[in-house]
């Protein structure tokens, strides 16, 4: 079944929480397969049987058998088993086993969506957010209103639509967003989550393979030579379909020279500006 | 009153300005079918933009503007319009309003609706919610285009939503005082001898769905109602505060929510879905008993299931939101009701497609579409259980999953099952079959077209492509694989709009030349069968019937003619 829905549409995976959002989706799948073609076959067998031309005389009771109620029943047995064993431990661990720098080392970072762009919040090497405030809001200068004379602000970066993580290490992704309702996708991870205005909302993913690894596996389909993509899957505007950021998955080392290289640049403009 | 008054009645009384369940229904049905044409027409536009992006568009492309290029703001308008003027102006007027009006009284033996008045400013009602959301495309604005959701804070800064909302009030309203009129009508004006088990499923459906209708509405109304506020009065319901919009701070006094708009949304839209399915399960059941020639399987099951179906819809709302940032209790809650009420449903369908064994099936054109609605509302409902699910939902959420699922819902489902009684009930409408060849044609066309558009959604959304994109994916890199899928949809669609051809020539052209048939021309049990057809004006019936038997006595042993009508009096 996974294989005939990956030759369908569904892509790989490359996250820690792929393989149970597949096997829940590879098993619903079986579930509605069995139904449909349960019923189609007594469906069609039904019609060839009983046309009028064959059979001119209905039959008033038609089955007297009551089986079906053994479908119903197996039926809600098989969701309660979905529910219980799958989906919810894996929702749980999705709002529950939120991780942190400190306990976790996780790699945390803002993510703030406007109309029609990813900011990508980066606390610095201190590891400490600065405070955003919603006055110091520039378009062109400070989208996020970052307030670099709070504590721990002064080294934080942002990017726009550049998002890096390194692999095999937990992500702790904070999310909000300026205007209207976004959702930050990343479909190959299997992470998807509202933005919604007025909150903030914690999401969190560990990525198995780097964006050079998986371009690797995708030469040979029409998707080589395309990177992993942030989407925007709820409608935010005109603008909404050409929402997207671009997501790179680095070894440690290279997440590591990129955010030295990202803490230069800042050193460098910071230089300029004064 | 004297059945006769009616000749004396000028033009513009008895069809107009009528007061007459069967003109009300009529007038719903004519307006409805409209509206479904213009629905349709707009996706259809929309669908050249997805199936060659950015070239412009043949024929109406003049309309709009010099390009004749589709551009993303009109592309989400008619998105709206789209989603709004199917659901709300055309499938439920034609389900509730036509069907309900012209059919419920007739099959309750009931002189006419228990408030004929109310029954006609329903009417009006609705017309005016129409005519302001076709006004809409007419006003410099433009129409609505933050979704057929309307999900704040969009909503409340894109243009062309006022008028939106001013409609919706309308088409609200005019459903409220179309569900109170339902449920007095079907309690208070049974004739006598019809007991609650012996009412046509159709009856049952209708009454569920009223239910649905006058309890699950109010809140989106009182919810419209503070969206306006929010756009012209400076409130701000649904604004939190410290939002900054193209650059901006927005100036509110803030502390609302957004997510408040979308309870309030949802309590009314997931039963509106009922409100869709359960008026198709009704006809196709009537329209399944008589071609089968025999008792529909398990009929109290079947209303049984209908009534907890209903019940259990209004607490099932929030599974469009697990990705709003749900917690693991209220998730387990909504995920749980949400499989609870797969259940009625499944106990529905199983007894449709058990009633088809042991029959004599006569395969008329109703029958067709009817037996069609069963695998295509089938794969309509399971492919709701993967979004039911929270785990999966998670990846399928917001793509064209979702859209090929309530389509095969509410597309080859419910509009199929709209079809089926209208071939069906047409010869009780006006004294004539439609013609059968003609809507064959009608029916195998429209039956593979449909799959044709909306089979392939199912791979594009396990592809992962977002719903509502006015490129169709060609940008994102996850739906490189599947692209070449839009054109394929976009042709189907058209296509389909062609197979609706013979459909609108068959109404008319039967009108005058279908081949004349008494007032019960397919053997059917049920009361609206002994009315003549057309049903007497504004009374319906010579005398009130009164009904010895239950809906379906088909095919009983030992009795000359295989049906015998409710209101054949039992021998001794
Ligand atoms: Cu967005
Ligand atoms: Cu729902």
């Amino acid at each position: 079944m996974l294989e005939f829905l990956k030759h369908y549409g569904l892509p790989i995976h490359l996250s820690t929480a792929g393989p149970g959002i597949d096997e829940i989706i590879v098993l619903i799948h079986w579930l509605m397969f069995i139904l449909f073609v349960g019923w189609g076959t007594f469906f069609i067998i039904s019609l060839v049987k009983f046309r009028a031309s064959k059979n001119p005389k209905a039959d008033h009771e038609g089955v007297k058998s009551h089986l079906s109620s053994i479908l119903e029943v197996a039926v809600a047995v098989v969701e309660i088993v979905l529910l219980i064993g799958f989906a919810f431990p894996i929702w749980a661990s999705r709002v529950n086993d939120v991780p942190t720098s400190a306990e976790d080392g996780a790699v945390h970072i803002r993510v703030i969506a406007q109309q029609f762009a990813w900011n990508i919040h980066y606390p610095g090497l201190d590891g400490i957010f600065g405070e955003t405030k919603v006055d110091l809001v520039d378009e062109e200068e400070n989208p996020i209103g970052l307030d670099r004379s709070s504590i721990g602000g002064s080294d934080d970066f942002y990017t726009i639509n550049q998002m890096h993580i390194p692999v095999n290490r937990k992500i702790r992704v904070d999310l909000s967003t300026k205007d209207v309702i976004h959702s930050f996708k990343l479909p190959e991870l299997r992470v998807a989550q509202d933005a919604i205005p007025g909150m903030s909302i914690p999401v969190h993913f560990e990525a198995t393979m780097t964006s050079e690894e998986y371009l690797q596996k995708m030469a040979d389909t029409p998707r080589k030579g395309k990177g992993l993509e942030i989407v925007c899957a709820q409608l935010c505007g005109l603008g909404h379909y050409r929402m997207k950021g671009y997501l790179t998955i680095d070894t440690e080392t290279d997440y590591k020279s990129w955010l030295d290289s990202e803490a230069q640049y800042l050193e460098e403009y910071e230089d300029d500006e004064w | 009153m004297s059945s006769h008054t009616h000749h004396d009645e000028p033009f513009y009384r008895k069809y107009i300005w009528s007061t007459d369940h069967k003109i009300i229904g009529l007038q719903y049905g004519f307006t409805a079918l409209f509206f479904l044409l213009v629905g349709f027409v707009l996706m259809m536009i929309m669908r050249w933009q997805l199936a060659y992006p950015e070239t412009p568009v043949p024929i109406i492309g003049g309309l709009l503007g010099d390009t004749g290029i589709l551009l993303p703001e009109t592309y989400n308008a008619l998105g709206v319009m789209h989603g709004t003027i199917m659901i709300f102006l055309g499938v439920v007027p034609l389900a509730v309003g036509a069907f309900g009006n012209y059919i419920v009284p007739l099959q309750i033996g009931a002189p006419d609706m228990a408030f004929p008045k109310l029954n006609a400013a329903s009417y009006w009602s609705y017309l005016v919610g129409g005519i302001v959301m076709l006004a809409s495309f007419f006003t410099p604005e433009g129409p609505a285009r933050a979704g057929w959701t309307g999900y704040p804070p969009l909503s409340v800064f894109e243009p062309g939503q006022t008028i939106w909302l001013i409609g919706m009030v309308f088409i609200i309203t005019s459903s409220l005082l179309g569900s109170i009129n339902f449920i007095t009508t079907i309690v208070q004006l049974r004739a006598p001898g019809l007991s609650w088990m012996r009412l046509p499923f159709f009856v049952w459906a209708q009454l569920v769905t009223a239910f649905l209708l006058v309890l699950a509405f109010p809140p989106l109304e009182s919810a419209a109602v503070l969206q306006l506020m929010d756009r012209v009065a400076g409130t701000s319901f649904f604004l939190p505060s410290g939002l900054v919009v193209s650059g901006e701070i927005l100036n509110v006094s803030g502390g609302g929510s957004p997510l408040l708009w979308q309870h309030l949304f949802w309590f009314l839209a997931h039963p509106e879905v009922y409100v869709l399915i359960l008026p198709a399960m009704g006809i196709v059941s009537e329209v399944i008993a008589n071609n089968t020639r025999k008792p529909l399987w398990g009929y109290k099951s079947l209303v049984f299931a209908a009534v907890f179906l209903g019940f259990m819809s209004f607490i099932v709302w929030a599974h469009h939101m697990f990705l709003t940032g749900m917690g693991t209790a209220m998730s387990a809650f909504f995920q749980t009701t949400t499989m609870i009420i797969s259940i009625p449903s499944v106990i529905i369908l199983s007894a449709l497609f058990i009633s088809l064994w042991g029959a004599s099936i006569r395969f008329n054109t109703p029958m067709l579409f009817a037996l069609a609605f069963l695998p295509m509302f089938g794969i309509g409902g399971l492919t709701g259980l993967p979004l039911g699910i929270g785990a999966s939902d998670i990846y399928l959420h917001d793509t064209y999953y979702v859209i090929g699922h309530f389509h095969y819902v509410v597309a080859p489902g419910t509009i199929f099952a709209l079809f089926a009684g209208i071939y069906y009930w047409y010869p009780k409408m006006t004294g004539r079959k439609m013609s059968e060849a003609i809507g064959k044609l009608h029916f195998w066309p429209s039956f593979i077209f449909m799959n044709g558009i909306f089979m392939p959604m199912f791979i594009q959304g396990l592809a992962g492509v977002s719903r509502r994109l006015w490129d169709g994916g060609l940008e994102s890199a996850h739906a490189s694989g599947v692209l070449q899928w839009n054109e394929f949809m976009s042709i189907s669609a058209w296509l389909l709009g062609l197979a609706q051809l013979p459909f609108i020539f068959n109404v008319f052209y039967s009108m005058k030349f279908g081949e004349k048939v008494d007032e019960n021309p397919w053997d059917s049990t049920t009361l609206e069968w002994t009315a003549p057809s057309p049903p007497l004006p504004h009374v319906n019936f010579d005398n009130i019937p009164e009904v010895h038997r239950e809906a379906y006595e088909y095919s009983v042993p030992g009795r000359k003619r295989d049906f015998t009508p409710q209101t054949v009096p039992k021998k001794g």
